[in-house]
């Protein structure tokens, strides 16, 4: 935790001080700009006549039926016992394939952003470029060919495969995070570490990535967010043992049995928390973040 | 064997070592996925059909950039793009200018603009479509409360447009918003003293001192917008899944239809292939002022 807590710290110019009333001011138009976020959290505690209401209600009896609906609903026939809705293995996969992905590309990016940050080379502007590029490709390019490859060896469908698509999916912009936060370390103190006599791998294990651990939480919280949400991906490449949440999500609006908003509000809610955790904590980081690392501050 | 690995690890192979399995990973997961679809779309081929292909020469590419439908696609996404990329530098510079001050709970009130932008697109697509819903949704039920009529905006083309338009900048104003509120708090200041000094007034101050201290990073988030918002796919796939007729289908959501509903697999890759052109070039660009910025300042 602390060190995510270290991620606080950033220096700044003397902004103007602005008092209570701009906290007033700035509260209320950031209360509208947040307010669809807001609405669908309260739809997700309305029953479904309160979540159809016309005119909308504002105050109701909050219930936490939709959260039971997300993971158990009834049986259609029989004895009326509850079964399964198969989000929980959703919600699973999410998390397996985003944390396994992220690490995967967290291990190779640093040591390729480590690289090309200590060891200049002739191509490494074009290597960071084609880096780059790579992620700034619709995905849609990518997915055509990779879809037909995954088919012929057999992948599409698997956790293997998912997993190493977002490895790649993420490797660039861990490579370019990783690189902007190697960049701020001096060079000068790993070389008089060298001259004590440290090997290669001490310099890199004991002086920089302790230094890093912050850029590297960061990092990582930033890729699991992307991976987290990431859709078209997951869209053609998972089946139902493998599906993630957006996928789930995206097939409830297009069901046959009419959408069931307080569901789907319920599992939005719950896809949010970790969103509102990170937001809040790497709001320093923020900047670099959405730029790839592209651009610091 | 020894020798291997000591011409492996010697010291002037460090660099290349480093880098080497982020190139592989990437050039497996992406770039020989790339090279393949390249191959592909000299060739007849679909990927439903177990017709082996047969060679097509320039056949696709000329009948992608003479079909009068990609055109028309590029120009309903070109239209989004500059619509959307606008109302988020507006909103964005806005927002930023809010926040450019020192008020109580500043960091809790900046988080709820922040979050939109860390939201999944299926999520902000299903909050989207549930407000455009013409009977009980939240936008329909205010239009109509003012207005005294129903509203069915995704019915006609430039309210599907502004539907999907209005989701994007909403997502992303928060983007230009960091990126503006960094040049923002980088504006030293003994400029703004020096205007004060000159007695400017505020609209002068901000033109010959806020603005051109921002400029850079407009362009910035200009071009990266313009990047990310050319892919747009999620949005307009839920929301309004291209229609009404084909009124909303941005390039993305048709090559996707082209690949994945039609299975012309040869066209599909021609027509990748020139996205990915685009693509370049706009990264390029990126990459130019990106590097001009970091040499001024």
């Amino acid at each position: 935790m602390s060190v995510l807590m270290s991620l606080f710290s950033r220096k700044e110019r003397r902004l103007r001080e602005a008092g209570w009333g701009w906290t007033l001011f700035a509260g209320i138009i950031s209360l509208i700009y947040f307010f669809p976020v807001l609405w669908i959290i309260m739809t997700a505690f309305k029953t479904r006549a309160d979540a159809l209401a016309t005119p909308p209600v504002f105050f109701f009896t909050p219930t936490l039926d939709n959260f039971v609906a997300v993971f158990y609903r009834v049986a259609q026939t029989g004895s009326g016992e509850a079964i399964g809705t198969g989000m929980g293995g959703f919600f699973f996969n999410s998390i397996f394939v985003a944390s396994a992905g992220v690490f995967l590309a967290l291990i190779i990016g640093t040591l390729a952003s480590y690289g090309f940050s200590r060891y200049p080379l002739k191509g490494n502007d074009t290597y960071l470029f084609v880096v780059l590029t790579t992620r700034m490709l619709p995905p849609i390019i990518v997915i055509i060919p990779i879809f037909l490859m995954f088919r012929m060896a057999g992948l599409s469908g698997s956790y293997i495969g998912v997993i190493l698509l977002y490895a790649a999916f993420n490797l660039p912009f861990s490579i370019w995070m990783m690189k902007s936060f190697f960049d701020e370390l001096s060079p000068d103190v790993e070389d008089s570490a060298r001259m004590d006599g440290s090997s290669e791998f001490g310099v890199f294990f004991k002086m920089c990535i302790p230094q890093l651990k912050a850029g590297l939480a960061a990092t990582a919280v930033f890729a699991v967010i992307l991976t987290w949400n990431e859709f078209l991906f997951a869209l053609l490449l998972t089946s139902t043992d493998t599906r993630t949440v957006p996928v789930a999500m995206a097939r409830t609006i297009g069901g046959e049995i009419g959408v069931e908003w307080g569901l789907l509000a319920a599992i939005i809610t719950l896809f949010l928390i970790p969103v509102f955790g990170v937001t809040y904590l790497l709001q320093n980081h923020l900047l670099r973040g959405v730029t790839f690392g592209t651009i610091k501050k | 064997m020894r020798d291997f690995w000591q011409w492996m690890f010697s010291p002037s192979r460090r660099g290349p070592m480093l880098i080497a399995p982020a190139l592989i990973m990437l050039f497996v997961m992406n770039i020989f996925p790339l090279m393949w679809s390249f191959g592909l779309s000299f060739f007849h081929y679909k990927a439903s059909s177990i017709r082996p292909p047969t060679f097509a020469g320039l056949y696709y590419y000329e009948k992608v950039l003479t079909d009068p439908v990609v055109w028309e696609r590029m120009q309903t996404t070109a239209l989004i793009v500059a619509m959307s990329v606008l109302l988020q530098l507006v909103i964005g510079f806005a927002l930023a200018m809010m926040f450019e001050k020192k008020f109580p709970l500043r960091r809790e009130i900046l988080m709820l603009v922040l979050t939109p932008m860390m939201l999944s697109f299926v999520a902000v697509g299903v909050f989207f479509k549930l407000f455009y819903e013409p009977t009980f949704g939240l936008l329909s039920q205010a239009y109509s409360y003012f207005s005294g009529e129903p509203l069915t905006l995704l019915a006609t083309q430039w309210g599907a447009v502004w539907g999907i338009v209005i989701a994007d900048a909403w997502m992303w104003s928060p983007f230009v918003m960091l990126l503006v509120l960094a040049g923002l708090v980088s504006v030293p200041d003994y400029l703004y003293e020096a205007a004060e000094v000159d007695r400017a007034s505020k609209w002068k101050r901000f033109t010959t001192v806020t603005f051109p201290y921002v400029r850079g990073l407009l362009l910035l988030a200009l071009l990266f917008r313009t990047i990310e918002t050319f892919k747009i796919f999620d949005v307009v796939y839920l929301i309004t899944n291209g229609g009404p007729g084909t009124s909303t289908e941005t390039i993305a959501v048709y090559v996707y239809r082209v690949a994945f509903q039609f299975f012309k697999t040869s066209q599909s890759s021609a027509l990748s292939y020139i996205l990915l052109f685009i693509v370049i070039v706009l990264t390029n660009l990126y990459l130019y002022f990106v590097k001009k910025r970091g040499e001024e300042g």
